[in-house]
């Protein structure tokens, strides 16, 4: 067990292609971060050089107490899964779990007790004598879990692990992951693209985008007070309505039209961001004026798309309301977002 | 197929029947005259039908030796197309695998000098410089050796090649969960690599094995010392006597031994001879 | 150049590894290769006394060379016929054996098994069963009134060589191209059948087009084939004869290197080879890289 602190890291490939720059995160002992973001935004890099895979550029990287910027991937303490598993096709699923045992030249007792405790964990005992091409994904997906869980390692490192799972396992996978991560205490990083698995997974997100860290927090703390526009679409699903707008006297107005909510914010263009969730159907002829195009029915919800003076917005509503003929639209003061319209980042705001 | 056209499927039986019949007939009629005596050559036309005197024959070819041309026993040559086959064979193999993986899994200076060097005897057969080649052998004085029949063989661009091919398709993750995992370049290349490469070891052995046992001017210029004749060279040695047709039932018995032994390797592990064959091309 | 995105940081141990492979290929290759192309710029006397620096005059005095012009004639004819024979013969066994399921493998093995056969074996083969005096096939010749003899006439051995060299060959070609047929998807057969093709219009319109590549990359290697490892076939069989009928430049070079212990005129017919063989290698090369990328 250990905390991991990454100052300041920084990766250059050759051509001065900044794959991923002044990264700062420290990392308690025990605490499963996630990294999240869209492909090529560094996460993977990132991951890859605190396992010693990839040579680390700028800053440092330290496991425990210890620096490991020039330490082989085999003597951090850490393990990792891989997205395609990366077992060994030629091993049984026992000789898989002990290979990394057998290099260290663990005991032949101990490496069969750590073995078999791990494939009580995780169900494996019918399938040790197996080949890794004799198992289903799911099965694969242990054993590359479990080759972590032998090492008993300082970290696990998770590079996309569930990715190559069918939708309905991922979901099964995600909830074994958290439990075992929470029962053994181990430090965990978990690289991912998807925004739902980062969300369930994680004590603190990071989310990276273009190889620097646009935010980290709690899942819900990202959510609900996303630090810039990119977070804002990135986190939640469907992504937040980002509709460009202009305050002027403390009133909003959304194309050229006042929207009838106010903030306290000086005058000139924003970009205003709206949940899908938050937005409610108004009666009465109050509200903003909003034109459907068509609808989505998702069974526990109902996602309107359509359109706000001319920019697209997204509604989710319960599936039983009754559509009116003629929709307008309204969110409480409190659940708004504002982002600054050049840089996107958020604009902190005491709405009335 | 598509369709169901009888007279369609019955034309390509008689078509793949007549090709089976062409292909095969020269060793049939090869066969038949092992099992004569050498007199019934000496008038007329070659028999068709086997004869009586298939043990004679062998026996005498693989264990007597041919007197007129001063033969040796095949049984020895045997043993040395064997040795020459299996040296070349194992020997490409060996020192192909562990420059694929040099080549492949790390970073060097004069890393691309050196793949140009092996690509480059891709492009030379030994037929083509035959005389400066002999003459290396010769000053290194491996002439009538085993040595000399199969090291100058063994460098292999191809063999190299198919491994490479070979290599970039393993999965980078795989060498990343060894060094996790704490394997080192040898251990790694032993304990994943080679156990990995099982079947394109077994396929191109295959291959080199014909190539090998298949050898025919280089035995022939680097051995003068009938104690390392191969068999597919002896065979000429033997057909070429001076002033009288050959004792045509034994030099057709030494064939059909000299082409029995590949042959075998084809039929029984046709299925990896296709990869090899199809894979070395690639 | 291609390497794998991690890689072992020794220093040392790559040079160990590829050391064996890099020894025998300059010892045993580039070393010889150089002296062809060195010798090919000297001539020496007659006594072999002396040696002095020609420059190209060995090549000048190659191409002015009746028998090697005739070497080259002898060889784009031998190549030629090798490589169209074989190459139709191995496609019309490979649409066959393509066509059936179940008997598709056991084919398969009863063709392919002389690919296995050395060519020195196959030239003994032939010569024996073309022997003009006892020959099987000289005396069925003889009965439809051909008088067969390669012994004496070029054609005849030529006949025998092309026969020989290509019986070997089929073997080779056929695998080739039933990997070929079975890599065209069936959906396209299928497609153009609902079309309205018959069997033979689709060979024609569909399988035969996806087959060049294919047929191409053959056409190259069993040219380099009929070059290179006839060799064994010619030496085996009519030894270059009769009258220099059959007598290709990969014989001539050795005839006239051993035998003719022409050092000079023989590397230089060497390192002509050499170029030929480096511009098929290149052909085929650049056929195989644009074959990949798609």
């Amino acid at each position: 067990m250990a905390a991991i602190d990454i100052k300041r890291v920084g990766k250059t490939y050759v051509g001065n292609v900044n794959a991923v720059s002044d990264i700062s995160i420290s990392i308690a002992d025990g605490e499963f971060i996630v990294l999240v973001g869209p492909s090529g935004c560094g996460k993977s890099t990132l991951l890859r050089m605190v396992a010693g895979l990839e040579t680390i550029t700028d800053g440092t990287v330290s496991i425990g107490a210890r620096v490991v910027n020039e330490i082989e991937p085999a003597e951090r303490d850490i393990a990792m899964v891989f997205q395609n598993y990366a077992l060994y096709p030629h091993m049984s699923v026992y000789d898989n779990l002990a290979y990394g045992l057998r290099n260290r030249g663990t005991p032949k007792a101990e490496i069969d007790a750590r073995v078999a405790e791990a494939a009580r964990m995780l169900e494996l005992q019918p399938y040790l004598t197996r080949k890794p091409r004799a198992l289903s994904g799911g099965q694969r997906q242990r054993v590359a879990m479990g080759r972590a869980i032998v090492r008993n390692p300082a970290a696990f490192l998770f590079d996309e692990p569930l990715s190559n799972l069918d939708a309905k396992l991922r979901v099964t996978m995600r909830g074994e992951i958290k439990q075992l991560q929470k029962r053994l205490g181990t430090t965990s990083i978990y690289v991912t693209h998807d925004q739902l698995e980062a969300m369930t997974l994680a004590d603190r997100l990071v989310v990276l985008n273009g190889g620097s860290i646009e935010q980290i927090g709690a899942p819900l703390e990202v959510y609900h007070k996303p630090a810039s526009t990119f977070v804002a679409s990135f986190i939640g699903s469907p992504a937040m309505n980002l509709v460009k707008a202009s305050i002027a006297n403390g009133v909003i107005s959304i194309g050229d039209r006042e929207s009838g909510l106010r903030a306290d914010l000086p005058n000139g263009a924003l970009t205003l961001g709206l949940r899908a969730e938050d937005l409610r159907l108004a009666e009465n002829g109050a509200g903003f004026p909003f034109a459907i195009a068509f609808v989505e029915d998702l069974g526990a919800q109902r996602l309107l798309h359509g359109h706000c003076s001319g920019q697209s917005v997204v509604v989710a509503v319960s599936p039983d309301l009754p559509l009116p003929s003629e929709l307008r639209l309204t969110i409480a003061q409190e659940r708004l977002h504002f982002f600054a319209s050049d840089t996107g980042k958020r604009i902190e705001t005491t709405s009335f | 197929m598509v369709e169901h056209r009888p007279f369609l499927k019955l034309l390509s039986h008689l078509v793949l029947i007549l090709g089976v019949v062409i292909v095969a007939f020269p060793v049939y009629v090869a066969f038949i005259a092992s099992t004569h005596k050498t007199t019934d050559f000496i008038t007329g036309i070659m028999p068709v039908l086997p004869g009586s005197d298939f043990w004679s024959t062998y026996k005498t070819v693989l264990f007597t030796g041919l007197a007129a041309s001063g033969a040796p026993p095949i049984g020895l040559m045997l043993g040395n197309s064997l040795i020459m086959a299996l040296a070349i064979s194992i020997g490409k193999i060996a020192i192909s695998i562990l420059s694929a993986y040099a080549i492949v899994y790390f970073r060097f200076p004069f890393r691309q000098l050196a793949f140009w060097i092996i690509f480059v005897t891709l492009m030379l057969p030994v037929e083509v410089r035959i005389v400066p080649t002999f003459k290396v052998v010769a000053d290194l004085g491996m002439l009538n050796s085993y040595a000399g029949l199969s090291i100058p063989l063994i460098a292999s661009a191809t063999a190299t090649f198919l491994f490479r091919q070979f290599f970039l398709t393993v999965p980078d993750e795989l060498l990343e969960a060894a060094r996790v995992d704490g394997a080192g370049p040898l251990k790694f290349f032993k304990d994943i690599l080679l156990p990995l490469s099982r079947t394109n070891i077994a396929a191109l052995f295959v291959i080199l094995f014909i190539y090998g046992w298949n050898q025919y001017l280089w035995p022939l210029i680097v051995t003068t010392d009938s104690a390392h004749y191969t068999v597919v060279m002896g065979i000429k040695r033997m057909s070429d006597v001076t002033d009288a047709e050959p004792q045509w039932n034994l030099v057709m018995a030494v064939a059909i031994l000299a082409m029995l032994p590949p042959v075998l390797v084809v039929i029984f592990m046709q299925r990896l001879f296709v990869k090899g064959l199809v894979e070395t091309e690639k | 150049m291609q390497t794998k995105r991690t890689i072992f940081s020794s220093k040392v141990l790559p040079y160990w590894l590829i050391l064996p492979q890099l020894a025998v290929t300059l010892i045993f290759f580039v070393w010889p290769a150089g002296q062809a192309v060195w010798q090919s710029f000297l001539r020496e006397d007659a006594f072999g006394t002396s040696t002095q620096f020609v420059g190209l005059a060995n090549y000048a005095a190659i191409l002015h060379d009746p028998g090697y012009l005739n070497a080259l004639i002898v060889t784009v004819i031998f190549s030629i016929s090798v490589a169209t024979v074989s190459i139709v013969l191995a496609l019309i066994l490979a649409v066959a054996a393509n066509s059936l399921l179940k008997s598709r493998s056991l084919y398969t093995t009863l063709l392919v098994w002389p690919y296995a056969v050395a060519p020195a074996v196959a030239g003994v083969l032939f010569w024996f069963m073309f022997n003009p005096t006892i020959g099987l096939i000289p005396y069925l010749l003889q009965g439809l009134g051909y008088h067969w003899d390669d012994r004496l006439n070029g054609t005849d051995a030529m006949i025998l060589v092309v026969i020989a060299a290509t019986w070997k060959q089929i073997s080779y070609n056929f695998l080739f191209f039933l990997a070929g047929l079975q890599s065209i998807p069936k959906a396209l057969i299928e497609a153009a059948a609902i079309d309205g093709a018959g069997p033979a219009k689709r060979f024609r319109d569909i399988v035969f087009p996806l087959l060049s590549p294919t047929t191409f990359f053959l056409l190259v290697v069993n040219v380099v084939y009929t070059m290179f490892d006839t060799f064994a076939v010619i030496h085996a069989t009519t030894q270059g004869g009769p009258n220099q009928a059959t007598n290709i430049l990969v014989y001539k070079v050795f005839t006239d290197g051993f035998i003719g212990l022409d050092l000079g005129s023989s590397s230089a017919q060497s390192v002509i080879l050499m170029l030929i063989v480096i511009a098929l290698t290149f052909i085929q090369f650049r056929f195989v890289e644009r074959n990949v990328q798609y």
